[in-house]
């Protein structure tokens, strides 16, 4: 039941408790329950809308920067981690395997927005030895939903 | 017979008096009608797709990828390449527990529908009669009558859940009657019969030289309950032509491959037609079948949960509708009933595509039984169907106004 309405809701978290409940087979009440248990749970985290950049706002800005630092003594990447996350202007932010620490992805309303947010704010904390900027072209896919506008559907009725 | 014609001097060919009289005899697909309106539209929502919305899952694509590098794609066997026919039998065997010989009993075929016309074309002598159980897929009445038969319909019924029973065909079986068709899971349907239903009607052809072709394409596509094939009764392997394929379960429509299972003797003998007919079944798609058959168990139960989503929401939403809705267990289809609003199936279609702008298949299509019902495709993204059932919605309303100004 659980993987059921997660990947229902992953699809589209606006379905109402009762449709929710008719794809899952029980009531709109049961459906409420089942979410509200995993929302107690800190199961799910929230809601959010996954927006097509450039239809919302053309001139917006997205990076994904490269954070190499200095783990601290017992709470190794924890304490920079917490810090950066507390920016608006971060997105989304997690430990990585690999050549560097911290992947942040950043937006902004211009790429000078974003490469100052950078140099000013993130290369300046302490225990972070480099950065690396990628910006963001194009968004295809994200969490699951295209970007793009879908294919017309070319199958026929037989 | 004359069949030049004399125009402005020039011998012009009558095309009509060209044609075989039995091509001209067959209807056109009532499916197909409905296809070509809305293709012509705007902003139509369609719900009339016979195949699945999702991709091939990547290992079977990868599988076929990898047969155009490196290997010579050639005719192969006529019956099929040899992993794949064993490959089959296994599935059988372990689905069914009933063992076909992958070498003598086993074709494969270019889908499922080849195998349904090597079945019928097989064994329908001039004037055999052919028990074609309704409402079901468009094919199998043409293809009867094409072999020289006479399809005799069978129509299940609402109030047994659309399941077949020995009363509804027992009056229609005559000195001449060859073959029954029974199609379950059912395409327009979603019916499906279980062991308790099957033993009846294995019971009655015991005692009579009939055979059975069924068409089992939809059989991974159940819910709840696992199919059960009539091959698995007592004295049924022998009488049964077994027919399934990869398009539905594996979303391989296009890639055209199905089979065939039926004692030696049989495939023996209609081999020929698929062997003059066709040759061989495309060689990059059985090969990777192979693939399908042996790692896709999980990726199909993944299709099959998304279906079940899908379905669960679109009974409930079309009985509060007021649109009676009997639950189906099998297939990508649902089949309300539309007799509440006064229309024929035809009507409510045409109207509910111009004015509502929703494309469905009325339920004549599969047979005079499917009037009163609509055939409705689930092989669509939940979003897509919440979208055409708030549009239907809307219909529904106007025409309830309708009615209560008149």
């Amino acid at each position: 039941m659980k993987n059921e309405i997660i990947r229902i809701l992953q699809q589209n978290a606006r379905v109402s408790d009762k449709e929710l409940g008719e794809m899952l087979g029980i009531s709109a009440e049961e459906a409420a329950a089942e979410i509200k248990k995993l929302e107690d749970d800190g199961v799910i985290r929230g809601y959010s809308v996954i927006l097509d950049d450039e239809k919302y706002d053309k001139s917006m800005v997205c990076a994904t920067i490269e954070l190499k630092v200095t783990p601290q003594r017992d709470i190794g990447f924890d304490d920079i981690a917490k810090t950066i996350m507390m920016y608006d202007e971060v997105d989304s932010i997690s430990l990585m395997s690999g050549a560097y620490d911290l992947a942040v992805e950043v937006r902004g309303n211009n790429l000078k927005d974003v490469a100052l947010f950078v140099s000013e704010r993130l290369s300046t904390i302490d225990g972070v030895l480099s950065t690396a900027t990628h910006f963001i072209l194009k968004k295809y896919k994200e969490k699951g939903i295209f970007i793009d506008d879908e294919a017309p559907d070319e199958r026929g009725w037989c | 017979m004359k069949l030049l014609t004399k125009e402005a001097g020039v011998n012009v060919i009558d095309y009509d008096k060209i044609l075989s009289q039995k091509v001209k005899d067959i209807k056109p697909s009532g499916i197909r009608k409905f296809f070509d309106i809305a293709g012509t539209m705007d902003d139509v929502i369609s719900l009339g797709v016979g195949e699945p919305d999702f991709n091939t899952p990547w290992v079977i694509r990868k599988a076929a990828i990898q047969v155009l590098e490196r290997k010579h794609i050639i005719y192969g066997p006529n019956k099929g390449v040899v992993p794949l026919r064993k490959a089959v039998c296994e599935r059988i065997s372990k689905k069914h527990d009933v063992s076909y010989d992958s070498e003598k009993e086993i074709i494969i075929t270019v889908g499922g529908s080849e195998a349904i016309d090597l079945a019928i074309r097989g064994l329908v002598n001039n004037g055999d009669e052919v028990l074609v159980v309704e409402p079901c897929f468009v094919c199998y009445a043409p293809l009867v009558e094409l072999a020289g038969g006479v399809a005799v319909p069978v129509p299940t019924r609402i109030e047994n859940n659309f399941k077949l029973t020995v009363e509804d065909f027992r009056d229609k079986v005559t000195e001449r009657t060859k073959l029954i068709i029974l199609p379950f899971p059912n395409n327009p349907t979603g019916a499906v019969m279980t062991k308790e239903d099957l033993e009846p009607i294995a019971e009655f052809l015991r005692e009579t030289n009939i055979m059975v072709l069924t068409d089992e394409i939809y059989s991974e596509l159940t819910y709840g309950r696992k199919h059960f094939s009539i091959i698995e009764l007592d004295g049924m392997r022998e009488r049964t032509i077994y027919v399934n394929g990869f398009s539905k379960a594996y979303a391989m429509t296009g890639w055209r491959l199905g089979y065939l299972a039926a004692p030696e003797p049989i495939v023996s003998q209609i081999a020929k037609i698929h062997q003059y007919g066709i040759m061989c079944s495309p060689y990059i798609s059985q090969n990777a079948a192979v693939e399908a058959l042996n790692s896709c168990d999980a990726e199909v139960n993944k299709m099959v949960d998304e279906y079940n989503v899908r379905r669960r929401y679109l009974v409930s939403e079309f009985n509060r509708l007021g649109l009676t809705c009997f639950n189906p267990e099998g297939a990508f289809y649902v089949f309300p009933c539309i007799k509440s609003t006064g229309l024929t199936s035809d009507e409510f279609c045409e109207r509910l595509l111009y004015e509502g702008k929703v494309a469905a298949v009325p339920g004549t299509a599969f047979g005079d039984s499917g009037e009163g019902y609509m055939r409705i495709s689930y092989a669509y993204s939940l979003k897509h169907l919440m979208e055409a059932i708030r549009r239907i919605e809307i219909f529904l309303k106007k025409l309830e106004a309708e009615k209560n100004e008149g």
